[in-house]
């Protein structure tokens, strides 16, 4: 890594253009990281951060255009090449092999001879410490937490001495405390001369952690700000190209009659573990039930339960006074109670990845069909009615899910539950790693399901949206509510003291 | 007890070419490509290998000549799923049928240049066929017979198989194969040359079939050439290797226990059990494993989770 001409830039790109088939997915972009900053890369989805980030680390190639590192012309050819050039990515989707523990993982496709697992770990562990990573060197990946994949992703590249961080959407997936520490990783690193480059759309983590931010809107520059000389108003107006309010709403509807009662209900996981312990709730139609808690609280085990997926050890359900526990999922649907769950891969529930919409849409409705002939046709027009109304990005209405960015999949899923009109909706992360436009929608969505009277139980992670969405929230904590509390008279503190305290209970009582 | 000695014995004979079947299509599986093609590699590597020992008299030319028959069937199925994407299970079945279609046709047309109607392999390689004889060792009682009266061929099966197991669980290379059977996009992203390993592997473990296919030619048939040489053990390999849960240790014992299926009728007494009874046991026994091993569910022993999916970088 000689350093032959003296640049202030660890990268600058020139007038970048790629296109995909007939879309222009980035349209003559330029950007330029400096030596030891935290750059944010700033658009919706769909501007096009993740296809540039992509030509950067050698994933992708540019039509046109130049990549300069370190002040000269760099030719990236492949993800080696990047990595030679002192790149690493971390993939919004964890490049990582999941029967690999951590070590492996890390000295994957390194060129060094294989050493010996001890020296292996104690350099590895010697590396996370310099910037104050926490790695178990011999955990297997399968066994690992969101965030603890990623760090693994992080050693990955400084274990290969990448000068260059790039994080794809980093913070989607974690739990406040854990974005906050991993801030405080990024900042150890800049002030150790190391150049990060993070792609968000969350503008207050823009505006906590970021030096510049570079914002795209729909493959195309727009500027680049000084995080200092900016605020939230503005790069939501530069990223959306319109002003819009950041404000949501809490409908006042009068809360109709006791729609489900979850009575003293337990439930184990598959492992033995248990994922509920004595929950007891109630919700009304007409209102939003948010649920808070750290990941893996026993939020994806409630969800099952209600839809009828899980079998409780105990407890009851009570669906207008009728116990539903022990019948089927489909009995469970016909009542009405509907669920939509994203899960931390987006993709894993609830949608046939390789089938296009109109395919999804029947799978929730083609029993209602007479005869043994499927009739899409009214399949189809759903889908199209769902592209219409909620802005879903997609190329045809046959085209495969998978092939739709993140936020399109998520209202694909989301206006498929509602359009059954259900009674109850179940939801669960519905904005995970959404923008703020589509978030929007999604909100919106869940008011007017409100104002149709519809009981909505609503699984989230961003407290800030609980409380201004939610009429009353429940707190999970390892399986168990430490609390329900109307949304309007409590605070965010208050909130994330009931996710924490019995924590710190319980782990004096592991000792 | 003698009985069983022999019995034991014959099983290893009998299992040696499941053993090359199954450590050629764990390699396969392991760069994440379900081949399908075993049976067919296979039979390339008869007609191949039993041709050329025929005109050359040379063993070792004939064992070069397997490998490379399995290889060249190996390296077809590698450039239509690597390179271009085909499905896999569709161009194994392909290879499947192209491979024993191959051979049955060389086998005729050589057929049809003897003169006396049949083809048999010289003495000159017969002889090297048979059992070793070590001094002092393959005499001694129980443990000689059963340890040091083979064929070369078990000998060479079984340290291929410990060679691959090393190579798979201890170099670098081999975690980079691992990395790339598992998930292909994060081998990649590490670096790792996904296509060149592929092929490599991919073709290496195809000539490991061809030589299991030549044993089939020169042993169970005697050394004379029939029609369909390989009869089926490639099947058998391809369920094995779920059996031996992807491990070329495990699949050394899968294939002896395989093997004595195979050869079973010989050893029991007739009690009137029907003759098509034995030829369909190892094929139930399969079936049976495949039911049982599916319902055994631990990650480190199971199919490569990339196992069964082109890998196309620009794909999401």
């Amino acid at each position: 890594m000689a350093e032959t001409k003296s640049t202030n830039y660890a990268i600058e790109c020139r007038g970048i253009t790629k296109s995909f088939g007939s879309v222009k997915a980035n349209d003559n972009i330029n950007l330029t990281l400096e030596k030891g900053e935290i750059l944010a890369l700033l658009g919706e989805n769909g501007s096009g951060k993740t296809t540039l980030m992509n030509m950067i680390s050698g994933i992708y190639h540019p039509d046109q255009g130049t990549i300069l590192v370190n002040g000269e012309e760099a030719v990236i050819n492949s993800p080696t090449d990047a990595m030679n050039f002192g790149i690493g990515m971390i993939h919004q989707h964890f490049k990582l092999v999941e029967v690999f523990n951590a070590m492996d993982n890390i000295v994957l496709g390194t060129k060094e001879k294989r050493r010996k697992p001890k020296v292996l770990k104690q350099e590895i562990v010697e590396l996370s410490r310099k910037f104050g990573l926490e790695i178990n060197p011999e955990q297997k990946v399968y066994n690992m937490s969101v965030s603890e994949k990623q760090t693994v992703e992080i050693m990955k590249a400084l274990y290969r001495g990448a000068n260059v961080l790039i994080l794809d959407e980093p913070t989607a997936v974690l739990t406040p405390q854990e974005t906050e520490k991993l801030f405080e990783i990024l900042r150890k690193m800049r002030d150790q001369g190391r150049s990060i480059i993070i792609i968000t759309h969350k503008l207050n983590e823009v505006m906590a952690v970021s030096d510049r931010v570079v914002i795209l809107r729909k493959g195309e520059y727009i500027d680049t700000v000084k995080t200092s000389e900016t605020s939230v108003t503005e790069l939501t107006e530069l990223m959306v190209g319109r002003p819009i309010s950041l404000e949501i709403e809490r409908l006042e509807v009068d809360r109709g009659d006791k729609l489900l009662e979850v009575v003293d209900l337990t439930v184990y996981r598959e492992d033995g573990t248990k994922a509920i312990d004595d929950v007891r709730f109630d919700i009304f139609r007409g209102e939003i039930l948010g649920v808070a808690g750290i990941a893996g609280s026993g939020q994806k085990e409630l969800c099952e339960t209600i839809a009828g997926l899980m079998r409780p050890k105990k407890g009851a359900i009570l669906y207008e006074k009728e116990n539903i526990i022990g019948k089927s999922p489909k009995e469970i649907i016909d009542l009405g109670i509907h669920m939509s769950f994203v899960p931390e891969d987006r993709l894993g529930m609830g949608l046939v990845a390789s089938m296009g919409m109109t395919d999804n849409m029947l799978l929730k409705s083609y029993n209602k069909n007479k005869g043994i002939f499927v009739d899409k046709k009214p399949a189809k027009k759903l889908a199209q009615d769902l592209i219409g109304k909620l802005e879903i990005r997609t190329p045809g209405t046959e085209t495969p899910v998978r092939h739709l960015s993140g936020g399109n999949v998520q209202k694909v899923l989301l206006g498929r539950e509602i359009e059954s009109s259900p009674n109850l909706l179940i939801t669960a992360y519905p904005v995970r790693g959404l923008d703020i436009n589509s978030s929007y929608v999604i909100y919106d969505l869940l008011n007017e399901q409100k104002k149709k009277n519809v009981a909505i139980i609503f699984i989230g992670e961003d407290l800030d949206v609980l409380l201004e969405l939610s009429d009353r929230i429940m707190v999970l904590c390892h399986g168990e509510v430490t609390g329900i509390v109307a949304a309007a008279e409590t605070t965010k503190e208050e909130i994330g003291l009931m996710m924490t305290d019995s924590v710190r209970g319980e782990a004096e009582a592991h000792g | 007890m003698e009985m069983v000695i022999k019995f034991i014995a014959a099983a290893v004979i009998s299992g040696t070419p499941l053993l090359y079947g199954t450590v050629g299509e764990i390699l396969n599986e392991k760069s994440g490509h379900l081949n399908l093609g075993v049976e067919g590699m296979m039979s390339m590597g008869a007609v191949s290998g039993f041709m050329v020992g025929y005109y050359s008299d040379s063993f070792l030319l004939s064992l070069i000549a397997a490998f490379l028959g399995g290889a060249v069937g190996a390296a077809i199925y590698a450039v239509l799923t690597v390179t271009f994407m085909a499905d896999q299970n569709v161009t194994g079945l392909t290879l499947t049928i192209f491979g024993i279609g191959l051979g049955n046709f060389l086998g005729l047309y050589y057929l049809g240049l003897s003169e006396s109607g049949t083809l048999k392999l010289p003495e000159k390689i017969t002889g090297q066929m048979r059992s070793i004889n070590i001094e002092g060792l393959s005499n001694l009682p129980v443990v000689g017979k059963l340890l040091f009266s083979y064929n070369p061929f078990v000998y060479l099966g079984i340290v291929i198989a410990i060679v691959l197991w090393w190579y798979l669980k201890k170099t670098k290379t081999g975690l980079s194969l691992r990395a790339i059977g598992e998930n292909p996009s994060a081998a990649d992203a590490a670096g790792i040359r996904v296509t060149k390993l592929k092929y490599i592997n991919i073709i290496l473990g195809g000539g490991i079939c061809g030589i299991g296919g030549v044993y089939c030619a020169m042993i169970i048939n005697n050394g004379v050439w029939i029609s369909n040489s390989v009869g089926g053990f490639g099947w058998i390999a391809v369920a094995l290797v779920i059996f031996a849960a992807w491990s070329p240790v495990r699949a050394i014992f899968g294939s002896f226990v395989f093997g004595a299926f195979n050869i079973l009728r010989y050893y029991v007494p007739s009690v009137g059990i029907p003759e098509a009874f034995y030829d369909m046991l190892p094929f139930l026994v399969t079936a049976l494993v495949l039911i049982v091993t599916s319902i055994r569910q631990s990650k480190e022993n199971s199919q490569p989770a990339g196992c069964g999916i082109n890998y196309f970088r620009e794909d999401r």
